[in-house]
């Protein structure tokens, strides 16, 4: 290792402050380069649309990389061996309660939900339960809530934490009402795990927790920087050209459509909430109503086709059927909800 | 002769793991063979429930992680 005469907390923190001058500086310098480097009329439309996109940016990059690596360090201290404990023989709600918590702060990539699912059955936690966690976790996502922390501040990252745990508990619930255990795939319930994470032989340092987790947040946001540059492009030119007027007429609440064709539009999105989040965000100001927009985030973070390609491996395909139109009835429900709040509250 | 084997459906994680085993052996100086596990079923029967596991010579090293390469490699020399 190249920093090996460094000690880590050395690094940690000069890391974090470098993260905060960013963080502060990043404004300024937007307004800075927008108004007087480039020959820009303050309040002109491309204006808006450059300052906003100079000042996104940086900001959005700087809250994925914080953000991503404190999550990844600390998910390391949750094992899945002590929520699945947690979890087995547990009543229908309280168990689909605490596993859509548990969704929350462990989230896992797509390529776990298989050895996940199986896990949890084959020590006992109910086929609901086991649903509760597998919506929850994707649905609300460490990237998801941050960066809907960071834009739009904390009432609609909690308003989304909420109805996503809502959905999440709901479709639990029900298909543990269903008895739908014949259609999980036979051989799952064949499966004898050894006792999970009780073999393991090596804990890892504090140290090598904080590696990995700086590893991880390079591979993510290499991964997805791309989409976030695109995503507050279109976003910023939202901003400074699209009316106001066009975005209420087609996304707001007079449309009944709205929201099932937002939902529809987002499962190809799966995995960009990065990038789709500053097109909400411009989207909100031009007035597109607040279910609509959860409805929207939703489906791009728990509607993935790939992720029910695998699934398709433990639940025939009526489970399979069932579990989709479960999750993404109460989406659209979550945003005709939200919605109806909104245009009865004013 | 060591036996890795990476436990895991293929998703990029696993191939990072499997690339720092291999890096890892040369880094020992021993000789591996790095396997694949891919069967979800025999996945959780060792032991694994988030991907990817590492597993060198029958003993379960480290799951829902990728160790860097020297981690693997000082696993190596001491077994």
């Amino acid at each position: 290792m190249r920093h090996s005469r460094v000690p880590w907390q050395l690094l940690v923190l000069g890391a974090a402050a470098a993260w905060l001058i960013a963080w502060f500086s990043i404004g300024p310098l937007a307004t800075w380069l927008t108004y007087d480097v480039l020959p820009l009329q303050q309040g002109s439309q491309l204006g808006d649309a450059v300052a906003f996109f100079l000042y996104d940016v940086p900001k959005v990059l700087l809250l994925l990389t914080g953000i991503v690596w404190l999550i990844s360090f600390l998910r390391s201290f949750v094992s899945p061996d002590r929520v699945r404990r947690t979890l087995a023989h547990r009543g229908a709600l309280p168990g689909a309660l605490a596993a859509a918590g548990f969704g929350v702060i462990t989230p896992f990539c797509s390529c776990s939900a298989v050895p996940l699912f199986i896990g949890f059955l084959e020590a006992g936690v109910p086929l609901g339960v086991t649903f509760a966690f597998l919506v929850a976790s994707p649905m609300v996502n460490e990237v998801a809530l941050v960066l809907l922390w960071g834009l739009f501040g904390p009432a609609v990252a909690l308003i989304y934490m909420a109805s996503g745990l809502l959905v999440a508990v709901g479709a639990g619930l029900l298909i543990g009402r269903l008895g739908m255990e014949r259609y999980v795939e036979d051989y799952v319930w064949q499966v004898r795990g050894a006792a999970s994470g009780t073999a393991l032989e090596f804990r890892p340092t504090i140290e090598q927790r904080a590696g990995d987790a700086w590893r991880s947040t390079l591979d993510i946001v290499r991964r997805v920087w791309p989409f976030v540059v695109i995503g507050i492009a279109i976003g910023a030119i939202i901003h400074g050209f699209v009316p106001t007027d066009a975005v209420v007429a087609v996304g707001g609440s007079g449309n009944p459509l709205a929201v099932p064709a937002l939902v529809i539009l987002g499962v190809p999105l799966y995995g960009n909430a990065a990038g789709t989040i500053p097109i909400i965000e411009a989207l909100l100001a031009k007035g597109l109503p607040l279910g609509s927009a959860l409805a929207f985030m939703m489906a791009i973070t728990a509607l993935s086709i790939p992720e029910f390609v695998i699934l398709r491996r433990v639940m025939k395909p009526r489970l399979l059927a069932s579990f989709i139109a479960i999750v993404a009835l109460g989406i659209v429900a979550v945003g005709y909800g939200f919605n109806l709040l909104a245009s009865g509250g004013s | 002769m060591h036996v890795i084997e990476v436990l895991g459906s293929g998703c990029s994680n696993c191939q990072r793991l499997e690339q720092n085993a291999r890096e890892a052996a040369v880094m020992a100086g021993v000789e591996a063979d790095v396997r694949h596990v891919t069967d979800p079923a025999e996945i959780v029967g060792r032991g694994v429930m988030s991907t990817p596991g590492l597993i060198i010579d029958g003993s379960l090293r480290s799951y829902g992680r990728v160790p860097s390469a020297g981690d693997i490699a000082v696993w190596l020399s001491e077994a």
